[in-house]
């Protein structure tokens, strides 16, 4: 049983060669480490999951009563954030003796990707304050001269009927400061010694923004070179070994 | 702004290292892998450097004459295409992007030949 998540931090983009010589965009995530702060469990709360907090310097002034009590009924060091993950489902029984017991004050590291190929990403959009319908929802905009306006969002609806705008439709406002997820994004590379992940593409927020990194919830489907040439279908690897031979 | 301490022990880190050290006037040679369906040879691309671009994902771009016709490549630094440099010679020049050079043929394009280790 382990933990599929951990809270991480955005350090910023590069690129990376891989062995092909193919390069490729990746974002760079300082990946935990991360303390469980607290179990919950079935009997207790209704659910299991782990609260996990990262782990980071924090003044001590900045920790209120009861957060410092809670941090230390679990016997772990101040955190600034907290978030709860679930577990991973254990793997089937008979394989062995029981896997060690999860408890609270356990350490939550990068290696827990180590077997992962694609993961999800949470984060927390870059705020753009209050913004047009071009910015916020992708509008075409109008003709950009001829005495026209520019980002003007156009009709919202018809007159008489129904004399009224239909719920939902697009208009100006607050763009940004949103929970975003990314899913399936490819591991590129693991840091253990500096905690780091990077993985390919975008991910949401500015730099030194939070994450929550988890492992994908829906990966692609295994296809024939997924993960590199060592995954072939048999069935066409042996119906192009034949074709080859006549 | 400057970079990150993270990404900068990162860039270290993935930063190849065997190249020499060349700068813009230089004429080098580069190896260039070419893969041929199965098999991998090395094609040489001999040039004058006109430019070159720094950090962690700098690159340089080598300027040919082939044929009569100006071919320029840019190869990233840390290209796994790029098997060997090797330093042909090294001019005297006075600015750090040779973008001049396109401009020029023949005798025009000459640069002063320095001795530089």
């Amino acid at each position: 049983m382990a933990v599929v998540g951990i809270l991480g931090k955005k350090i910023g983009m590069t690129q990376l060669f891989d062995d092909k010589g193919d390069v490729h965009p990746i974002t760079v995530l300082q990946a935990g480490p991360c303390v469980i702060t607290q179990l919950k469990t079935l009997a207790r709360d209704g659910y299991e999951a782990a609260q996990i907090g990262l782990v980071e310097f924090v003044k001590s002034s900045k920790v209120n009563k009861p957060m410092a009590g809670h941090f230390a009924k679990s016997n772990v060091p101040p955190v600034k954030l907290v978030r709860e993950v679930t577990f991973e489902p254990s793997a089937p029984a008979g394989d062995g003796e029981a896997e060690t017991a999860i408890k609270a004050g356990d350490k939550v590291l990068v290696d827990i990707f180590s077997q992962t190929k694609y993961v999800d990403v949470i984060g927390t959009s870059k705020g753009r304050g209050f913004a047009g319908v071009v910015r916020r929802h992708g509008f075409g905009g109008g003709p950009k001269s001829h005495g026209h306006m520019f980002q003007v969002q156009g009709s919202i609806g018809a007159s008489s009927f129904p004399s009224r705008v239909f719920p939902g439709q697009r208009m100006p406002g607050h763009f940004g400061v949103d929970r975003i997820t990314v899913r399936n994004l490819r591991i590129r590379g693991i840091d253990l010694e500096e905690n780091l992940l990077m993985v390919e593409g975008a991910v949401p927020g500015p730099k030194d923004g939070y994450v929550l990194i988890s492992k994908s919830k829906a990966p692609p489907r295994e296809r024939r070179g997924f993960g590199g040439s060592g995954t072939v279908d048999p069935l066409k690897a042996s119906k192009k070994a034949s074709s080859k031979k006549k | 702004m400057s970079i990150h301490p993270v990404m900068q022990r990162l860039a270290d880190k993935l930063q190849r290292t065997d190249l020499p050290a060349f700068a813009a006037g230089d004429t080098i040679r580069v190896q260039v892998k070419i893969k041929e369906g199965e098999k991998e040879r090395l094609q040489a691309f001999e040039g004058v450097v006109i430019a070159i671009k720094k950090g962690p994902q700098g690159s340089f771009t080598v300027r040919k004459m082939s044929f009569g016709q100006g071919v320029e490549r840019i190869f990233p630094y840390n290209s796994k295409v790029v098997d060997k440099v090797e330093k042909v010679r090294s001019a005297r020049v006075r600015r750090a992007k040779l973008f001049y050079l396109r401009g020029l043929r023949g005798k025009a394009a000459r640069l002063k030949e320095v001795e530089r280790s």
